[in-house]
């Protein structure tokens, strides 16, 4: 049923730390190969290694440069480099399920997961229109919508180990910049970390209401605090050579001649 | 957003249909035997032509009657749903029309009624999506409403309604174009608010996701043709809109300038359509820095 349901028993998803992430896209890898691998048709490549290579993935890596603003009477500060992976946000008002002409795409009641039924998909990817995340993705060869399923086949996996028992992104990243659990309890991890650093939502106006929360890059060192020294002994790592002497300065002298 | 061909045709054709099915079921001119039949065929050949043409872009459209259940939450539902009651209604009455030369008003007016409905559920699809702010607007069903009404009485050839309806429709299309070029920056949504990193300074997509493209970037940060767009927008008004009412109003009535007004605004229909896929911009791109 394409209706969204009142409440869900619990609220699954990630936590995504921008601060932590490194950009080295073991998550989009082990994303694909996961579901390609397992649960619904495979996220199919097209001219993979010819010159026009594509392909569905349900996680990307997407950088971006932010310039902070130029202060006066301070130097100009670094561009900071923000590697940032997006995926489905499983949101609590899913533009994507209400959408559904045939009811393949739905919210589950006990946890939250924004699913598709794909024997039900008949392909008209109105649901990628209606999310503003570019969290769906038609694949090329199968003709039916793929989205991140939060690894439904992973989680209550019970042939697998139990630390194995999470998304594939989560369990792979080396830099443990993802986090996964249950946002309707308030004492989880993610709720935790959500709290003590701020995690926003993304496109807040689209009143999507994303589960997934990210935690905002933490603020950057300034080295140019204080007396605008770099340290106290610096006066004493003054250049003491200032000209250069020899061929080098012969040349230089020479030079500035011509 | 990428101008698909069949969804183009089929929102002109099934427009243009249901238009025609509204005058007829409202027994604005009154015909009967040969001459309805020949209407309730234009009308059923574009209405129906317009529906196939629209499963052509579905990936699986075997599974197409599925798309019938959910009519409680989905605009695409409730498309197909009144669609087939209007065919089914305007059928039976056109039967009446065209074999017992017998008008049956109610049903007429009923189909006319889901037939203007089925209209309105297309436009709603477009203007239900936030993540598109130029269709997000009360206009687009105007929009959508006004081509079917204006299409419908030039074919049925309800002379004076066609010009008012064709002028109408023109100026609602001239306002959602100039609204709609603004509609992004209003809407609030930028690449500040879609990466939450705003609050540290200006935001710059520097790297997309992998080097190839994608099924997003071809399906949302459609760009081509951008540049050319006042130029097709002034050609497109003077096909559908100009041409049309002049020869409507000025040429003495002729089958032939009557054809040819037709032709003439089916062909600016059509380059209308194109613009209102092709100048959509979908939130996405700012993702990828293509808005």
């Amino acid at each position: 049923m394409t209706t969204l349901p009142t409440s869900t028993t619990k609220k699954l998803g990630l936590v995504i730390d921008l601060d932590t992430c490194v950009g080295c896209h073991a998550c989009v890898i082990s994303c694909k190969g996961w579901n390609t691998e397992n649960y619904g048709a495979p996220l199919s490549d097209t001219d993979a290694y010819g010159g026009d290579p594509s392909g569905t993935f349900l996680n990307r890596v997407h950088s971006f440069e932010v310039q902070p603003p130029v202060l006066k009477d301070q130097p100009a500060p670094e561009a900071q480099l923000i590697h940032f992976p997006k995926s489905c946000l499983h949101c609590e008002d899913a533009p994507c399920v209400t959408v559904c002409p045939t009811g393949a795409s739905y919210k589950r009641v006990e946890d939250g997961i924004v699913l598709v039924n794909e024997s039900d998909c008949i392909g008209c990817g109105l649901c990628a229109w209606a999310c503003p995340y570019g969290a769906r993705e038609m694949d090329a060869v199968e003709k039916v919508m793929k989205k991140c399923t939060l690894c439904v086949d992973r989680i209550y996996n019970e042939n697998l180990p139990e630390e194995d028992r999470e998304p594939a992104c989560v369990r792979t990243c080396p830099a443990g910049a993802r986090h996964f659990g249950d946002f309707a309890d308030p004492d989880s991890n993610v709720s935790k970390l959500t709290a003590e650093r701020g995690g926003m939502d993304l496109m807040p106006e689209q009143g999507t209401k994303p589960v997934n929360k990210y935690l905002p890059p933490r603020p950057k060192d300034t080295l140019s605090e204080g007396a605008g020294d770099i340290d106290i002994l610096a006066p004493y790592l003054e250049p003491v050579a200032q000209e250069a002497k020899g061929f080098l300065g012969w040349l230089d002298k020479t030079l500035e001649k011509l | 957003m990428h101008p698909a061909p069949s969804v183009i045709f089929f929102t002109v054709f099934s427009g243009i249909g249901f238009g025609l099915l509204v005058f007829l079921g409202l027994d604005t001119f009154y015909v009967t035997g040969w001459t309805a039949f020949v209407f309730f065929a234009i009308a059923y050949l574009c209405a129906v032509g317009g529906l196939i043409a629209s499963t052509f872009h579905l990936g699986h459209p075997e599974r197409a009657m599925k798309a019938f259940t959910q009519w409680r939450s989905s605009w695409l539902s409730r498309e197909g749903v009144c669609a087939v009651v209007a065919l089914v209604l305007m059928g039976i009455y056109g039967a009446g029309v065209v074999f017992l030369q017998v008008h049956w008003a109610i049903l007429g007016h009923l189909g006319a009624l889901f037939s203007l409905l089925t209209v309105f559920t297309t436009s709603m699809i477009y203007t239900q999506l936030t993540t598109i702010p130029r269709w997000n607007s009360w206009l687009t069903p105007l929009m959508f409403m006004s081509f079917s009404l204006a299409g419908g009485a030039l074919l049925s050839g309800n002379v004076g309604s066609a010009t008012v309806l064709i002028l109408v429709a023109a100026l609602i299309q001239i306002v959602l174009w100039l609204r709609g070029d603004g509609a992004l920056a209003r809407s609030g949504t930028t690449l500040a608010t879609a990466t939450g990193l705003g609050h540290i300074g200006d935001v710059r997509a520097f790297e997309p996701p992998h080097t190839g493209t994608n099924y997003l970037l071809k399906e949302f940060a459609y760009v081509v043709g951008r540049k050319h767009s006042t130029k097709l927008r002034i050609i497109s008004i003077v096909l559908f809109a100009v041409i049309p009412v002049a020869l409507l109003v000025f040429a003495p009535f002729s089958h032939l300038l009557a054809a040819l007004a037709v032709v003439s605004h089916v062909a600016g229909a059509f380059a209308t359509r194109w613009l209102f896929f092709a100048e959509a911009e979908h939130v996405v791109g700012l993702y990828y820095g293509k808005r």
